[in-house]
Formats: structure tokens, C-alpha cells, sequence
């Protein structure tokens, strides 16, 4: 536990590195997923050719992502991001859709009835109504993420996946399970406060 | 009052609506009936303009209904559906206040609204008013359907089968209660079911619809005692003069001074229901609870 201590300034920047990563990439999935999920979710054609897409991205093993974006952005914080949100952006697209297509026929029938205007509609109940689905998407696409940051260290994009990979050249115990441990802590603290605001 | 005029509307897969006139005189409640497929819900959702007509007009209250904003129209009008709709997200309280909210109301005169119209469908507002949807049974998810449908005090409601998910026990006594409130407050309805009893039990006036056309409209008694045509007979059954029997009571035929020995019926009782009496009294007269005594004569006479 030598090292650990001595570390500790370090250990902190490589978590917070592995959270901003994760978090920058969920946002930036999110703002592509929830307009793309609402555009598609009442067109089943477009509904079709989308969700056919993104699960073919979805597919693309992470690692082979990474190597993919190198060659255009670099190696870094930008490609590991990318790489990351369009990793997490099928799994809330998803959700999205499941969510608004589980909205049952005669509350949508009744909100036009009413003379609720189709973004009230949206705000006020079929996003609302949506939420449990994009939630449990939510907390999928967290773990995925949680995970999938480890390996953007091999391009350079920093966060705990740095302390197990140099620990693994140098042969340095204490720094790969700090890393490793560190990213199962991570994972399931995320996971326990997302089914808390399931939950509510 | 609402008045359609050569209405057409034609879906791709046809079965849509053509040159249909059909006006419901202000206060009355016309029922839509007929197989499904008819057009009977198509019609319906013409007028709050759910759906948008090929060709014709649509007048609600003297009023263009084509002219006016789709949204705005619909909060002019009440919409009532199958299960209510309730938007399960939101207590009881905050679904029968959904028009006044979309129109602006202050909070003072939308809480007081919807104590008003809960008590009106026999909900009482202080158990209910905070409860889910979920919570409710069907009946009462259709009384909250209705109550949140007159909230704004629109002069039209529309329902679509209102009455379909609640059980046939209670359906009955919910139907009457909802007409008569309904009679009561002078709203013009236009109700939407494939149910005949309810048809002519509800309708002022019963339109009968098939392949997007209107086949009759009439008064309940008037269609059941001379359907139009071989079609109308077989869609009313063929215990449509048992049906129009229970569109009469005791009171309204002629009695017999005679004294009948057996247990008397209240003079509100529907024929139907004094000539099953008879038919399991084997008697051709009953003695009638305020006097007198009805005959099989003057149920047979009725027609």
C-alpha cells in the first residue's frame, strides 16, 4: 500500500479523469440520442433504419472503435470521447424509443383530445412517461462506459485505465488493483444512485 | 349544436367517411353506431379534428370548425375515451385540470373547478383528489374520464366508447348517471359505441353508419319500431321490439282500473321489464305499485 499513499494526488486525477470522460461522453450521447429517439419513435420506417444503424455501431468492439478514431482525431482526450459516446448513444437511442413507444395509444389520443400542442404533448407527458425506460437505459449505458474508459488509456485518453495499464508493463501489483478496484467502486456507486432515481 | 355537411374523409385502406351529414341540435346526444369499420369513430374524431376531412364542413356552436387552430378548437371540446386516458404520471386532482391549466386558469379557480366537477361525477374531491390513476377501479377512472372532460365547461363532448372497460354490472347504473348529468347540464353530446342497448338507452337520436355512410338517423323508438332497411333490422337484433320496450315505462301508457292480484311494479319499471313479469307470472296483468294495473293490452298497444 506504499505506493497507493505516496500516489494519492495522482490515484484522485486519474478518477476524476475517468468520471469527466465518462460524464462528457454521456452528455454528448444523450444530446444525440433523445431529439434522434423523438424524431424516429412515431416514424417506423426511419424507426427502423436508425435503430438498425446504431446497434451496427453498437456492435464495433470498443478497442477497434478506438483504432478507427486515432488515424482522424489523434490520439487523446477528443478521440477516447467520441469513441465513448457513440458506444453509449445506441443504448439511450434505444431506451428512448422504447420509452415513448410504451406511452400507451389513448393517453397520446387523449393529450391531442385535450388540446395539448405535440411539444406539450412531449414535455408534459410522453417524455415523462418515458422516463423509467431511458433511466434503466441510463444505468446500461453507465456501466458500459464505466468499463469501456479503462481501455481509452491505450489511446491516450487518460483516466484509472492508465494505472492498470502501466502497472500491467511494469509488473506493479498495487497499481493495477487500485485501477481495477477503483473502476468496479465506480461502476457501482453509479449504478446504486441511478435505481435510487428509478426508484423515486 | 353540431352540424356536419357532406363530410368526407378517405384512408388508404378505405373504410373512411363519405358525404356524411349528420347535426346533433344543441342539448342532444346522438349516438353513433354501427360494425367496426363503419366510420363511427372516423366521424367522431372529424369534429374535435383529430382527424382532418377531404371535403365538407363542420360546424360546432354556429362556428367554422375548419377555420379555427386544431388545439384551441379541442379545448372547447370535451373528449371523452375508452378507460378515461388518465395520464398515469399524474394524480386525479392534476388530470381533471389539464384543460384549465392549458388555458390559464389561476390555481384558486382550477382547485375549485375540480372539487366541482369530481363531486358532480360522485367522486368525493377530498378522497380522490390526490390519489393515482393506477389506484382507481374502471368505473371510477371513467368518472374522473368525464369529470376532466367538463372541467373547462366546454358546450360539446365528444365520447368514444366510454363505457367499453368498465364491468357490465356497474356499466348500467354509470351510463344512466352519465346521461342524466349530462341532460342535466345541456351539453350536446356525440357518443361513439358498438353497443345498441347503450345506443338507444343514451341517444336523444341513434345514427347507424355502414362503409362510411350514414344508413339512419332517428329517435331510439322510431329506428327500432321501423328500421330502414333488412341491414338496420339485423344490426338493432332481432329483440329490437323487446329493446324499444325498454325505452318506455308504466307510466307512460294508458292503465287499467282493474285490481290484480300479485306483487305490484313501480310505475317507473320499463315495459320490458313488466312484460317479463307477466312472462314469468303467466298472467296478462300487473297490478302497478301507485294504482291501477298495466294490461298486456296496452303493452302490446304501445307499439
Amino acid at each position: 500500500m506504499r505506493w497507493t499513499w505516496r500516489n494519492l494526488d495522482t490515484i484522485g486525477a486519474a478518477l476524476g479523469e475517468h468520471v469527466l470522460l465518462v460524464g462528457a461522453a454521456l452528455l454528448l450521447a444523450g444530446v444525440v440520442a433523445l431529439p434522434l429517439g423523438v424524431l424516429v419513435a412515431r416514424r417506423p420506417l426511419w424507426r427502423a433504419a436508425v435503430l438498425g444503424a446504431s446497434a451496427g455501431l453498437y456492435s464495433i468492439p470498443t478497442l477497434a472503435l478506438f483504432a478507427l478514431l486515432v488515424p482522424l482525431l489523434g490520439l487523446g482526450f477528443r478521440a477516447a470521447l467520441l469513441a465513448l459516446a457513440s458506444y453509449a448513444m445506441p443504448v439511450l437511442l434505444r431506451a428512448v424509443v422504447t420509452g415513448l413507444e410504451g406511452v400507451a395509444l389513448a393517453v397520446r389520443e387523449a393529450a391531442d383530445g385535450m388540446g395539448l400542442t405535440p411539444r406539450q404533448k412531449l414535455w408534459q407527458v410522453e417524455l415523462p412517461l418515458a422516463l423509467p425506460s431511458v433511466l434503466a437505459g441510463l444505468r446500461v449505458a453507465v456501466a458500459t462506459l464505466v468499463s469501456a474508459a479503462t481501455v481509452a488509456a491505450y489511446i491516450g485518453g487518460g483516466g484509472l485505465g492508465v494505472l492498470i495499464l502501466t502497472g500491467l508493463d511494469q509488473g506493479h501489483t498495487e497499481k493495477i488493483l487500485v485501477g481495477a478496484t477503483l473502476v468496479c467502486a465506480l461502476a457501482l456507486a453509479a449504478d446504486v444512485a441511478l435505481r435510487r432515481m428509478q426508484r423515486a | 349544436m353540431i352540424e356536419l355537411r357532406g363530410v368526407t374523409k378517405a384512408w388508404p385502406g378505405g373504410a373512411g367517411v363519405q358525404a356524411l351529414d349528420l347535426s346533433v341540435p344543441e342539448g342532444e346526444c346522438c349516438a353513433l353506431i354501427g360494425p367496426s369499420g363503419c366510420g363511427k369513430t372516423t366521424t367522431l374524431r372529424l369534429v374535435n379534428r383529430l382527424v382532418e376531412p377531404d371535403a365538407g364542413s363542420i360546424r360546432i356552436g354556429g362556428a367554422d370548425a375548419l377555420k379555427q387552430d386544431p388545439v384551441h378548437l379541442r379545448r372547447g371540446i370535451g373528449y371523452v375515451i375508452q378507460e378515461g386516458g388518465l395520464f398515469p404520471h399524474r394524480r386525479i386532482g392534476a388530470n381533471v385540470a389539464t384543460v384549465p391549466a392549458l388555458l390559464g386558469w389561476n390555481a384558486a379557480r382550477t382547485r375549485a373547478r375540480v372539487e366541482e366537477v369530481l363531486t358532480l361525477v360522485g367522486l368525493d374531491p377530498a378522497r380522490y383528489r390526490d390519489r393515482w390513476p393506477h389506484q382507481l377501479s374502471g368505473g371510477e377512472r371513467q368518472r374522473v374520464g368525464v369529470a376532466r372532460a367538463l372541467a373547462a365547461d366546454p358546450p360539446v363532448l365528444l365520447l368514444d366508447e366510454p363505457f367499453g372497460a368498465v364491468d357490465p354490472l356497474r356499466r348500467a347504473q354509470l351510463q344512466a348517471e352519465v346521461l342524466s348529468l349530462l341532460k342535466h347540464l345541456r351539453k350536446t353530446v356525440l357518443l361513439v359505441t358498438h353497443d345498441v342497448q347503450e345506443a338507444v338507452r343514451l341517444g336523444d337520436s341513434v345514427a347507424l353508419m355502414r362503409g362510411g355512410r350514414l344508413v339512419q338517423h332517428a329517435a331510439p323508438a322510431e329506428m327500432l319500431a321501423h328500421p330502414a332497411d333488412g341491414f338496420v333490422a339485423e344490426f338493432l337484433g332481432a329483440d329490437r321490439a323487446l329493446t324499444r320496450l325498454g325505452l318506455f315505462r308504466i307510466r307512460d301508457v294508458p292503465r287499467d282500473a282493474a285490481t290484480v292480484a300479485g306483487e305490484a311494479l313501480p310505475e317507473a319499471t320499463t315495459l320490458r321489464d313488466a312484460l317479463s313479469a307477466m312472462l314469468e307470472r303467466g298472467v296478462r296483468a300487473v297490478p302497478v305499485t301507485e294504482g291501477g294495473a298495466l294490461t298486456l293490452e296496452a303493452v302490446l298497444r304501445s307499439r
